[in-house]
């Protein structure tokens, strides 16, 4: 008995050291050298609503990322027609899923029908009626082609964010893929709310585009915009009045070059001002076209546009090789720097749209663990006093087991990688007064057994017998509906389920476990005689 | 120390009438009140819409504030008090769903420092597109199903050996649950035909601990849901996990009695039912009510100290614990009194099975 007693207290000591162990990192802001090359390092996670920070799910525009690859392969048909010198009539997007083709002449049909079987495999043509003798075609986008394409841009989506948060500076980012094309984001600890959700959001779609000198702004303003053109604007926010001004830009649709080409984005101050401004450099092949662009249209305007709007249109001074270019515009340096970050993260493959969005400030943050923690000793007191007057002298060892209970549960915590939420914390309060559950069920039997007139030995015994099957029983249940908390379970939610797991396990070990322990040193090897219930 | 003295014996299983009367009197009530208020009132988690807790430097009115959100196009957002006195939050509440979410927390910060002056301190923003809330709507749901659904089965399981019956019964709330859905039945209507078919098929697959089990936890769910109706508090993601917590603590509750009622039914089997019934009650009702107070002293703590963002969790376990350990003594055991009654009346000469005992 003597040696089974040595055994089980070595257990329970083994686990209050581990314990100690696991949470010395989230106690003292500083662990040893020595300490983190072979113990545990990681403090306790904070959730967000306890850190402070900002959770964000995004929702991909996948149908926008099938169209844009449609109009791209319409681009690429249009090249190989030229190419095979077959004459079409149109040639355009149809929807989000087909591109309709009218030939010139039959003779080209077959010919375009075995370039199509070639070369574009992830279309199926299918002739139409066209007018009079003028061949037409449907080519429709095969439903697995489109599938990818969407899973596609969701892929490339995450992976510009997580390089945009990376290099933006934001600790421990959480970034992961979610169905039905959505993307969620936790920035823990951001300050600036706005700028993260502006950094992230923005598609980044960099456009150099001809100016139109020829028509006047003023007559398309009137609804008059000569073919080919677009109207976009140059937005302005004055940074003291808050006010707007927009002006407007008649360009040429056509789109001369695009971002994609950017190897570098820096932000540059110039001499004069000091003003920011952020210099772009394109690769090889960047290079030679914006060489060519600007070599073929030297005193015209050329419009960096963004996202739609127009930074500015500066006019084409000379020829520019080298591959270099600059945007200007009223920027602040930290829009500047961003601005840097979003062109050299590349652009987002398809716009993306805010569909949730959660942020606690860190002083909430703070204030929700000040109250948490307060409640949770209070509350902890209110049971450890309410016990120890109870059931006496076994009140305070149920209590010593409810302390190393709330132990192993924070131990847990650092030791499972979990976070710790608000919620949480009230799953670790919650448990505070259930967990004495186990040792209330086996006192009472206890008492029954004594009343029965049975030695403190043996009612002990019978006790502990009789209720361990109980206890079980109960505690499963609860378990049950913790973990299908878990399941479902998103952030702080989920936080709840893990303490309250954590707490019902930990409870059947040291209630059952290790109440047994002293009661078993007390009466059974000190042979103490009259039982404290 | 002793609250309830050995030997107890209240009269509980006698009273049961009156206990089904009151509990059931309590229930139209909610279902009344959440008929007349037009359905639960959902949070922002479950509605979609915008929530933000606001500090500002010292106190306004309601009506300030919605002037200050004019500008926003926000002026018809619920304003409300929140924390404690001097605290000067607010909680500025949105119920369109209509709005374009990038952005607008920014804008309201700005409409508010225009107004206000500089002192303006955003806590806390929580914004929800509609289709992220009606996901969460039906995940929620699923999970209180879900958690039900495994408990039926682990009583029965457990309680009448029965594992075998209670898999058919999982099976077939699987399939009726399939049929339903495949006709695009909304998920709350797929939830209330989930719970009618497990009584259903509890009580004549004759598991009739699960039975009394299940429709205790209803009860005290239902009930909490009216006492949310009743404060106008909202229903958040949080709030259901609190109604899952209730779910096992009550089954806690009923369970210990329900080891208690099967170890007596061993050990007198010459007693009737409801003697036995009421001795189990009694016997367990010392550990009943001194686990209910330490619960309920922790409760109270979270509800007092826990601060705003916390006090309608601690007040919906406040609830809970209460109605659970009311329902674990009057409404649990007395159900399978209930169930045995109809079933002895109905077919006494098909003799009741054995392997229930």
């Amino acid at each position: 008995m003597l040696k089974n007693l040595g055994w089980r207290a070595a257990i329970v000591a083994f686990v209050v050291l581990m314990s100690f162990i696991y949470l010395m990192p989230s106690f003292t802001s500083e662990v040893p050298g020595w300490w983190s090359n072979i113990l545990p390092r990681d403090k306790i996670h904070l959730g967000l609503d306890l850190q402070g920070g900002m959770h964000l799910v995004l929702e991909v525009g996948s149908v926008k990322a099938v169209e844009s690859h449609l109009e791209r392969v319409v681009e690429e048909i249009k090249r190989d027609l030229r190419k095979s010198k077959i004459r079409y009539v149109e040639l355009k997007r149809l929807g989000n899923d087909r591109i309709t083709l009218t030939l010139m002449g039959p003779e080209d049909k077959d010919v375009f029908k075995k370039m199509v079987e070639a070369d574009y495999p992830d279309f199926e043509a299918a002739s139409v009626p066209g007018e009079g003798d003028r061949p037409s075609f449907e080519l429709t986008l095969l439903p697995k082609a489109k599938t990818h394409i969407m899973k596609m841009a969701v892929d490339q989506a995450l992976e510009t964010i997580r390089n945009r948060i990376d290099q933006f500076g934001v600790s421990e980012p959480d970034i992961r893929p979610q169905q039905d094309n959505r993307i969620l984001i936790q920035l823990p600890g951001i300050k600036d709310a706005k700028r993260a959700v502006d950094l992230i959001g923005k598609t980044a779609l960099l456009e150099f585009k001809l100016v139109d000198e020829e028509h006047s702004v003023e007559e398309a303003l009137k609804g008059n915009i000569p073919p080919g053109n677009e109207i976009l604007y140059e937005v302005n926010i004055d940074p003291k009045t808050g006010r707007e001004t927009k002006i407007p830009f008649l360009l040429k649709r056509r789109t001369l070059i695009t971002g994609e080409y950017i190897t570098d984005a820096r932000v540059q101050f110039d001499n004069q001002y000091n003003e920011p401004h952020v210099s772009l450099s394109f690769d090889a092949r960047g290079a030679r076209l914006f060489e060519q662009i600007t070599g073929q249209n030297i005193k015209k305007r050329l419009a960096i546009v963004l996202d739609n709007n127009v930074y500015s249109a500066p006019v084409i001074q000379d020829k520019i090789s080298g591959g270099r270019a600059q945007i200007t515009g009223r920027f602040t340096t930290d829009e500047a720097r961003d601005l840097a970050i979003v062109l050299r993260a590349g652009a987002l493959p398809a716009p993306v749209k805010i569909i949730e969005e959660r942020t606690v400030g860190p002083s909430l943050g703070k204030d929700s663990i000040e109250k948490g923690f307060k409640s949770m000793i209070i509350g902890g007191l209110l049971v450890v006093i309410f016990m120890a007057v109870y059931y006496s002298l076994s009140g305070v060892i149920a209590d010593l087991a409810l302390i190393l209970n709330i132990l192993i549960i924070m131990a847990g915590l650092a030791f499972f990688g979990a976070t710790l939420t608000l919620p949480g914390i009230a799953g670790i309060i919650l448990t505070i007064g259930m967990s004495v559950d186990a040792n209330v069920l086996i006192f009472e039997r206890v008492r029954e057994e004594m009343r029965l007139g049975k030695t403190p030995r043996a009612s002990i015994e019978g006790g502990y017998g009789k209720a361990l099957v109980t206890i079980l029983d109960a505690q499963i249940t609860t378990l049950i509906a913790a973990l299908v908390l878990f399941q479902f379970g998103t952030g702080p939610v989920r936080g709840f389920a893990v303490t309250v797991s954590i707490g019902i396990i930990a409870s059947l070990f040291t209630a059952i476990f290790g109440t047994r322990i002293i009661f078993d040193y007390l009466y059974v090897q000190r042979r103490m005689k009259r039982l404290s219930i | 120390m002793e609250f309830i003295k050995a030997g107890i014996n209240i009269n509980f299983i006698g009273r049961r009438n009156i206990a089904f009367t009151l509990s059931v009197m309590v229930i139209l009530a909610t279902i009344f009140l959440l008929i007349w208020r037009g359905g639960p009132n959902f949070g922002v988690d479950f509605s979609g819409g915008v929530l933000i807790q606001v500090k500002l430097d010292e106190n306004r009115t309601p009506s300030e504030i919605r002037s200050a959100l004019t500008p926003v196009q926000l002026e018809d957002s619920i304003i409300q008090e929140f924390g404690g006195e001097g605290q000067h939050e607010y909680l500025i509440r949105v119920r369109r769903t209509d709005i374009e979410l990038g952005g607008l927390s920014d804008k309201v910060r700005h409409a508010l420092i225009s107004e206000f002056g500089q002192n303006v301190e955003m806590r806390r923003v929580e914004m929800v597109g509609p289709k992220v809330g009606a996901d969460l709507r039906q995940k929620a749901l699923f999970a209180i199903f879900y958690a039900i659904l495994f408990i039926a089965i682990y009583i029965s399981g457990r309680f009448e050996q029965r594992w075998l019956m209670s898999i058919v019964m999982a099976l077939s709330l699987a399939f009726v649950v399939y049929v339903f859905s495949s006709f695009g039945m909304p998920v709350t209507w797929l939830i209330v035909i989930a719970l009618i078919v497990t009584l259903g098929l509890c009580w004549f697959l004759k598991l009739k601990y699960a039975l009394g089990a299940i429709i205790a936890l209803i009860h005290d769910v239902t009930i909490t849901i009216g006492a949310f109706a009743l404060t106008e508090r909202e229903i958040s993601l949080a709030i259901i996990a609190a109604f899952l917590t209730i779910v096992g603590y009550s089954l806690n509750d009923t369970i210990i009695v329900f080891d208690r009622i099967r170890e007596n039914l061993r050990r007198f089997r010459r007693q009737s039912f409801e003697e036995i019934m009421n001795k189990s009650i009694n016997e367990t009702l010392s550990r009943t009510v001194l686990t209910s107070t330490t619960t309920l002293i922790v409760v109270l703590a979270l509800f007092i100290l826990g601060g705003g963002v916390i006090h309608d969790f601690a007040f919906a376990m406040l609830i809970g614990v209460i109605v659970g350990t009311y329902s674990s003594i009057f409404v649990a055991s007395p159900i399978i009194l209930v169930w045995e009654e109809r079933f002895a009346k109905m077919g006494r000469s098909k003799a009741l099975p054995g392997a229930a005992r």
